[in-house]
């Protein structure tokens, strides 16, 4: 393995792994947050209870989500030096607000929350969590809109004199069209993740029949989110396959293992592909799926590998440049699939419990833990599809991949800390793994206790 | 002002903050295991800086946000460059973080006081190296690239830049744990405080005044004067008890140090031993709209910042008593 091709393991494996906590994060925080209105509104005991344990369980995600990030806001300059020279005067802006806008507040307030239930006024304190949610919203905003640039750059020119992009226009940044797909798109999957999370808690601790009415609450809470949010999923989804299909037209027809042009595509299942000579074997489709999902017409004309292949040689010079095929096709098919499965579990999970009802069968509890995998598979399938999907370039059109690297690093450096993140994260994800589940078996603190202050913080602490 | 000026500047703002609010952090990382003598006093000293560890951290994430975008060749160098320390740095933060939030919820708590502390003094050590560095300059080619290795990082200036840095922020720590716990703990931290003082006086002193004749920049002679007496007032406030002047004085000193480094880089940001091939405000920055956009942004949103930073303490002003 070259510098190359370990500095993009690096990068996928960093990102993949901080991609783990972020959408719990996102999810999770509305959801703590509206547990706690609830307690606010309606003075009910229980919804206090909620607001703890879910609380801590986000508490303990959210910690990693922050300490995995910071290296995210450094890997650019430490792997890709050319990159960010070329493109720091675009890129470098979304996380430069992000940072001013959104971590200084999700991490301020979440600091006031966390240890200030008995210093500050009730409905100040419930400000605190709800500024920290939309910290976490709005600093995904921004991250999205720094990485929509690369799939779709907009407002900036190329200045021949320096070879950089340079920024032309903020505003067709912040409002590029695939900023807007997408970040519904990730927030919408990030409900769903965090909903799941809740979900297979519930059904855990209800397949026990412990703290039965909190835990139905919970469940019947995170259900309808789930299911909502999953909704919101397919739809953003798919105005961004038809943003795809104009913008990154390969993109869509390595996802769809499509080599040649097509009027009336099909949407393939199921495909057993030859790369080499540009065809399929096997290939199993919904008659005009794809066309349908991609242009909103029965008709609509596709663009295929092949094709595209060979346009693009016109215009960008001889090279190779298609994604790795099956990797797309793949990653695309299972992460619609796992996401599909997560919404149709829901909608069964709200049917089985109407009108307070608890099914007796251990299957039923058991799939809704198992369930919790479900959005998780799917996020970091759908980031590994767009990203490697836009490959060779890093920046769609304009960048390379393989001229955005340090060119000063050695293999010898990149792969220590290679193995030396991956090591660490290892760990820490055993750990964190094992302090979930602690408290999940923990349950909620009885009802005497919530009104105390946090076990963790003992009252009269000054 | 040229907004060339405007950003390196503010860069510089924000990197003091980092080291004001951060510093004092790593400084209660660092005495953990020599204050805290027991399991209710280490727990004590992490939650009287748990409400505000994580937003004093973003201070550095906004510095190297603020960096890629203003100077994205300065933010391309020095993370390339300094790879390995700064991979060190980041190991270091992570396992920091990890230790604050999960030590309270684990059983045992002994070995995340072992991750709270190293991770603690890492990078307490390796800002210095690293700011010994950049000031000093770097080997850098026509491209910016670094062409040296990690040897030549640790001269024996930049290893004195992190001593001093270590000694400043543990000091730092010792007279924020004075100001803000009572008893055993508050006296223990006074002691500290004594000790890590004169350490200061002389490791950052001793880099101040190598730094001043090596750059020979002027005007930061006043900022070495300062710093010293920031020191020097620290110690005086601790030895009468006054806690909180002692913080004000040291929180003075970390100010004035940051000053130095920056007023000897300007107008450099990073200069190379050929200075042929050094980065400054100028071939290092983005283009004068993008300075523009990120100055509105930033004047808009830093007092905001500022604001609600500043409450966070008000709101947690108050000491903290070990219960047992």
């Amino acid at each position: 393995m070259d510098v190359l091709d370990l500095s993009r393991w690096q990068f996928g494996i960093t990102t993949v792994y901080h991609f783990l906590f972020v959408p719990l994060t996102i999810g999770l925080s509305v959801l703590v947050a509206g547990f706690q209105t609830a307690w606010h509104r309606t003075g009910d005991a229980a919804y206090l209870r909620m607001t703890k344990f879910w609380g801590r369980l986000f508490l303990i995600n959210f910690a990693m989500g922050v300490v995995t990030g910071i290296v995210q806001e450094f890997q650019f300059g430490m792997n890709w030096s050319a990159y960010s020279r070329f493109v720091g005067d675009v890129f470098g802006a979304p996380l430069a607000m992000e940072g001013l806008m959104a971590f200084f507040l999700e991490s301020t307030f979440l600091g006031l929350w966390i240890f200030g239930w008995d210093k500050l006024p009730k409905r100040v304190h419930l400000a605190t969590i709800w500024l920290a949610a939309i910290g976490t919203n709005i600093s995904a905003y921004f991250i999205l809109a720094a990485n929509s640039w690369m799939q779709h750059p907009v407002g900036y020119r190329l200045n021949p004199a320096t070879g950089r992009a340079e920024l032309t226009d903020i505003w067709a940044v912040l409002t590029n069209v695939t900023t807007l797909a997408t970040f519904p798109h990730v927030i919408f999957g990030a409900f769903v993740t965090a909903g799941a999370f809740v979900i297979g808690v519930s059904a855990w601790q209800l397949a026990r029949r412990r703290e039965v009415d909190l835990f139905r609450a919970s469940a019947r809470a995170a259900l309808v989110v789930t299911l909502a949010a999953s909704a919101g999923v397919m739809l953003s989804g798919h105005w961004q396959a038809q943003i795809m299909t104009r913008q990154q037209p390969m993109k869509m027809a390595a996802a769809e293992a499509l080599w040649e042009d097509e009027a009336s595509a099909g949407f393939s299942i199921f495909a057993v592909g030859d790369v080499e000579n540009g065809r399929n074997h096997i290939n199993v489709q919904i008659p005009y799926g794809l066309s349908l999902l991609s242009t909103n017409t029965l008709d609509g004309r596709v663009e295929g590998i092949n094709d595209i292949q060979a346009r693009y040689e016109k215009t960008y010079g001889p090279g190779d440049y298609r994604p790795v095929v099956g990797l797309a096709y793949w990653s695309f098919r299972l992460m619609i699939g796992f996401g599909a499965l997560a919404g149709l579990l829901a909608l069964a999970g709200l049917w089985f419990t109407r009108r307070r009802r608890l099914p007796g069968t251990p299957w039923f509890y058991r799939i809704g833990v198992l369930g919790i995998g479900l959005p998780f598979l799917a996020n970091t399938l759908g980031w590994i599809f767009t990203e490697m999907g836009r490959q060779p370039w890093t920046v769609f059109g304009v960048m390379r991949t393989a001229a955005a690297v340090s060119p000063g690093s050695d293999v010898g450096e990149v792969a220590t800390t290679l193995i030396g993140f991956t090591l660490v994260y290892a760990v820490l994800a055993v750990i964190e793994v094992r302090l979930l589940l602690k408290f999940i078996r923990k349950g909620p603190e009885p009802e005497d206790a919530v009104h105390r202050d946090e076990p963790a913080l003992p009252a009269l602490s000054y | 002002m040229e907004l060339t000026t405007v950003w390196f500047l503010l860069i510089a703002v924000l990197w003091t903050g980092y080291f004001v609010l951060e510093g004092f952090d790593f400084g209660v990382g660092v005495l953990l295991p020599f204050l805290g003598r027991d399991e209710a006093e280490r727990g004590t000293l992490t939650r009287a800086i748990g409400p505000v560890w994580d937003g004093n951290e973003v201070w550095l994430l906004v510095a190297g946000g603020a960096t890629f975008a203003a100077f994205p060749e300065w933010y391309a160098t020095l993370f390339s460059g300094f790879y390995l320390p700064l991979f060190l740095i980041l190991l270091a933060l992570i396992v920091r973080g990890v230790a604050l939030e999960y030590r309270s919820k684990s059983d045992s708590t002994r070995g995340w006081d072992h991750a709270f502390f190293w991770g603690s003094l890492g990078p307490a050590f390796l800002w210095g190296v690293a700011f010994a560095n950049i000031v000093r300059g770097v080997p850098l080619d026509a491209r910016h690239e670094y062409t040296g290795g990690l040897l030549d990082l640790l001269t024996p200036y930049a290893l004195l830049g992190g001593a001093a840095t270590l000694a400043l922020f543990t000091l730092h720590g010792a007279v924020f744990t004075a100001l803000k716990t009572t008893g055993e703990l508050r006296e223990r931290a006074r002691t500290a405080a004594r000790w890590t003082g004169l350490a200061a006086l002389v490791l950052g002193g001793a880099f101040l005044l190598v730094t001043q004749l090596m750059t020979g920049a002027a005007g930061t002679w006043a900022s070495v004067a300062v710093a010293a007496a920031g020191i020097a007032g620290a110690l005086v406030a601790t030895l009468r008890g006054r806690d909180g002047w002692a913080f004000l004085a040291n929180a003075a000193a970390i100010v004035a140090v940051t000053v130095t480094l920056f007023g000897g880089l300007w107008p450099d940001v990073m200069p190379a031993l050929d200075p042929a091939n050094s980065l400054t405000v100028h071939n290092a920055a983005s283009t004068p709209y993008t300075l523009g956009v990120m100055t509105w942004v930033a004047a808009i949103f830093t007092p905001v910042v500022l604001a609600y930073q500043a409450w966070t303490y008000w709101v947690f002003r108050r000491r903290l008593t070990v219960t047992r």
